[in-house]
């Protein structure tokens, strides 16, 4: 059985690119760049040749890049050290969304037990919050705004260069989660008046376990991590520089072939959307334009969304949804939550992320596969029961 | 998946007993629709016995797996003995279910008590009303009420 891989939002394939890139520093140049002798300064060389290189692809200095082992901790450091900048000059109170990565909600949340206060801005039905009530929620001892991107569910991409630009006019420090827009769509740090970034290797086809902080210069970075002087002092640990050099490669590919890349995956998106959407009671989650190329998220009422995968899998369809039931807990997602969605529709979701890789003829395939596996999970639903006889109304027409 | 054993793949991708009974003798009906599972259940009873069975449930594989399968273990059987059916059962026949999904077997047990509840109160049958405690949903399911 053929595979159909759209999970790209959870993690994508390495490309050749960063494989090829990175294998040499597996094998060969072994040393620890903080190592005086040729073979770590060969590694030095290649750790400074990859800083360069990503800062180049985000517009902004290479002394402006940190290295981290992922988007996670770069989403902690960010916000906890504008959280301890903040507090030093007695401002503690932070801005942010209700539909943040958990890397953000839950040290947000953990800040909020430690006598910080967070507003969490409503993402409406659509899934975009507007720049004017970030602005409406500034007030004189807002240390950070936080705001993602694009969303990792719903793909819903934010007004970043607005946001960015009117908490520079208010002095306020500026972060986002940017793991699912870079490489994606066009960012440019200084463009879009951005403090601080965090990205993700392995969301744009570069090795796991690897991301960066960009932070920019003035902004002061806390160090959480201690034990030594990488990162000029801000994040000790031997650098992982066989996947720097893959995020680097893979950066550099995903920006070089960012249009061609992004007209292929909105015309394959677009149509799975329309596609999809003819299955009786289905909608789309989140704005339809302003939307990442790869990102389909339905919901099909009187489904569940686990159910639903199973099916999917039996058919070699790699994808993933916002039930409950995926999750250890028995909340759906909190990103549906957020826009709104009542708790039986949210669990009946599925996310498809494509990737440059997929093709017109897996397209094809899912289309020809989803409704029947929708079909499948209706078949045994009770709730389907219920909203056919007219016991329970539709709430997706 | 690795998630699910053989049994409970097979349960889920071929569920037995999938349907509706028309004019149940009794039938049994618990979880909601807010916490992802609803699982319903249809007896028809002849002379004490459970002449057939059928369910329809909303919910992830595991959910599924254990109504096929808690069907299949009623089926034929006297009610005294379905009404000793335990969720530990269902999970057992099924090659185990993960600790988080464990759940699912309690809410089958559950929903046999209520249509044998149902099928009691129907026909007038007295019982022991402390052999049907309340669906103890809440205890697995920590959500909000509506």
């Amino acid at each position: 059985m053929k595979t159909v891989y759209v999970d790209n939002a959870a993690t994508t394939a390495m490309s050749d690119r960063a494989i090829e890139a990175m294998t040499p520093y597996l094998k060969n140049v072994y040393g620890n760049p903080s190592s005086l002798h040729t073979v770590g300064q060969v590694a030095k060389e290649a750790l400074d040749d990859a800083r360069a290189r990503i800062a180049k692809c985000l517009n902004c200095d290479p002394k402006e890049i940190y290295f981290t082992s992922g988007g996670s901790e770069a989403d902690n450091q960010a916000i906890r050290s504008a959280a301890l900048n903040g507090a030093a000059k007695g401002k503690k109170h932070i801005i942010s969304t209700a539909f943040e990565h958990h890397a953000v909600l839950h040290t947000l949340k953990k800040l909020e037990k430690e006598g910080f206060e967070v507003t969490y801005l409503d993402v409406h039905e659509n899934g975009i919050v507007t720049a004017e009530e970030v602005a409406a929620a500034i007030r004189e001892n807002t240390a950070l705004v936080t705001v993602m991107y694009a969303n990792n569910e719903v793909g819903t991409i934010q007004p970043i260069a607005e946001i960015g630009g009117l908490c520079r006019a208010r002095g306020v420090v500026f972060h986002t989660d940017a793991v699912q827009a870079v490489g994606h769509i066009p960012v440019d740090v200084k463009a879009d008046n951005i403090d601080m970034l965090s990205i993700s290797a392995h969301k744009f086809h570069g090795a796991k376990g690897v991301g960066a902080l960009y932070v920019r210069r003035g902004i002061p970075l806390r160090t959480f991590i201690e034990g030594g002087a990488q990162e000029r002092g801000r994040r000790a640990g031997t650098e992982n520089i066989g996947g720097i050099v893959s995020m680097a490669a893979a950066l550099e590919e995903a920006c070089e072939n960012m249009a061609a890349n992004s007209a292929k995956l909105i015309k394959l998106r677009d149509e799975l959307i329309k596609g999809l959407l003819k299955i009786p009671h289905s909608r789309l989650n989140g704005d339809g334009r302003a939307r990442l190329p790869g990102n389909v998220n339905m919901c099909f009422e009187g489904t569940e969304g686990e159910s639903l995968l199973l099916h999917l899998d039996e058919r070699g369809i790699c994808a993933s949804s916002g039930s409950a039931c995926t999750t250890a807990s028995l909340e759906p997602s909190h990103v549906l939550l957020a826009l709104g969605l009542p708790h039986e529709i949210a669990h009946g979701s599925l996310r498809l992320s494509l990737s440059e890789n997929n093709t017109e003829e897996e397209i094809e395939y899912l289309l020809s596969e989803i409704p029947k596996a929708v079909e499948k999970v209706r078949a045994v639903s009770s709730l389907w029961d219920d909203l056919k006889s007219g016991k329970r109304k539709h709430l997706i027409d | 998946m690795a998630l699910y054993s053989e049994k409970v793949m097979d349960h889920f991708s071929n569920p037995r007993n999938v349907g509706v009974i028309e004019n149940a003798d009794g039938v049994g009906e618990v979880g909601n629709a807010k916490c992802g599972d609803i699982m319903k259940i249809y007896l028809k009873i002849e002379n004490g016995i459970i002449a057939d069975v059928k369910f329809k449930t909303f919910g992830c594989g595991s959910a599924i797996a254990s109504s096929s399968m808690a069907t299949e273990l009623i089926k034929g059987k006297p009610l005294s003995q379905a009404l000793e059916l335990t969720n530990k059962a269902v999970a057992e026949a099924l090659d185990g279910l993960p600790a988080h999904k464990l759940h699912c077997s309690v809410l089958a047990e559950e929903a046999i008590r209520s249509a044998i509840k149902d099928y009691y109160d129907k026909n007038g049958i007295a019982y022991d009303k402390a052999q049907f405690p309340d669906p103890a949903d809440e205890d697995e399911h920590h959500f909000e009420e509506d």
